[in-house]
């Protein structure tokens, strides 16, 4: 649950943020450009001091989406149990947005894995390389034009027979 | 001319005899990296006892081990690994390829699951099940080392015969060994350090 004052703190400092609510939980929408301050915003002076989660839709052939990508990142307050859904959505060919690594450490590993999959760039991030695939894979799977079987990538390896030992 | 032997001597042929030695010392390679390392746990505990085939010295060093166990499905981050392991085994070395992950990638027809191990190493014996049950793992063991005594030989010369050079019918007959290979830019046998 959030507090009615966090989102209207929230909604006077930033006009341009965009509220809805699905089964309690509030989220904000959030636009690119205004990121960086809105992470700020939140963290500093309304006390969102935990990431929990960042994570990536791709909303390609989604029927009445408009942007290509939705990150969300799941913040919380320890203090006053509050909960905050940030919504950011991006389109190519500008896939970047602004690091939460400024604000939260634990964005690191979080963006890395969003970066793996998704392609998303995060600017300002201090070490932002693939963290489940390896380093030579070229392709972001968990895009919906990547094909579930793959590009062979899986059939890429030497054959190790008998004589070969 | 009769030889008169005394009663406690057994003749023997030396490649029966070699592989009587290894068939009842299998050093197990533990290559568990799913459920299927779960039930390969059982069957090396008291209640299934894998002690009772000889099979029961789990050793954590390829080095140091004869069979592979691979219990698991292996994505391609993890066969460089797998194959580099199964190269540091010494000779004679055999693979159980254990549960339908490890055996053709089970439900996981996924970019990154590799489609059965027995695509890039070699495999002597194959579990069914998913996960098999221990008992399944002992039978595959029982038969390996009835295959071991059949066609051992002390130098090895099983391993270099055609048959285990080439590769398995099924690969052939489904036409998986001309599927496009490298469409990703990457150069064949390109390895994670």
């Amino acid at each position: 649950m959030i507090k009615p004052e966090t989102i209207t703190a929230l909604g006077e400092r930033f006009p341009a943020v965009r509220f809805s609510e699905f089964r309690d939980q509030q989220r904000a929408a959030v636009p690119a450009a205004e990121l960086a301050e809105v992470f700020g915003f939140v963290k500093e002076t309304q006390g969102f001091d935990l990431l929990v989660d960042v994570t990536c839709v791709d909303y390609l052939n989604y029927r009445n989406a408009e942007d290509r990508f939705g990150l969300v990142y799941l913040l919380a307050n320890t203090t006053t149990n509050e909960r905050l859904t940030l919504r950011v959505y991006v389109n190519e060919p500008n896939l970047s947005v602004p690091s939460a690594t400024t604000y939260w450490k634990g964005a690191n590993w979080l963006e890395r894995e969003v970066y793996d999959m998704f392609g998303i760039e995060f600017a300002g991030h201090p070490d932002l390389r693939r963290i489940l695939l390896p380093d030579e894979f070229t392709a972001h799977p968990l895009r919906k034009d990547y094909p579930l079987q793959g590009r062979g990538e899986r059939h890429n390896f030497p054959v190790l027979t008998r004589e070969e030992g | 001319m009769a030889i008169e032997i005394p009663e406690n001597v057994v003749v023997s042929r030396l490649d029966s005899l070699a592989s009587w030695c290894r068939k009842n010392s299998l050093w197990p390679m533990p290559f568990a990296t799913a459920c299927c390392g779960i039930e390969l746990m059982a069957t090396g505990a008291s209640k299934h006892d894998l002690a009772r085939f000889g099979a029961e010295v789990m050793r954590f060093s390829p080095r140091q081990c004869d069979l592979m166990i691979v219990a698991g499905r292996v994505v391609m981050k993890m066969l460089p690994v797998l194959q580099r392991i199964w190269q540091q085994m010494h000779e004679p070395k055999w693979c159980i390829s254990m549960g339908a992950c490890a055996s053709t990638g089970g439900v996981f027809d996924t970019y990154s699951v590799v489609q059965g191990i027995d695509r890039f190493i070699p495999v002597d014996m194959y579990v069914p099940g998913c996960p098999p049950r221990p008992e399944q793992l002992i039978q595959a063991i029982i038969d390996l080392q009835d295959k071991i005594q059949a066609e051992g030989t002390i130098g090895g010369r099983e391993f270099a015969m055609r048959s285990r050079q080439q590769p398995k019918r099924a690969l052939v007959e489904l036409n998986v060994l001309s599927l496009p290979r490298g469409v990703s830019n990457l150069p064949q046998g390109v390895r994670v350090e």
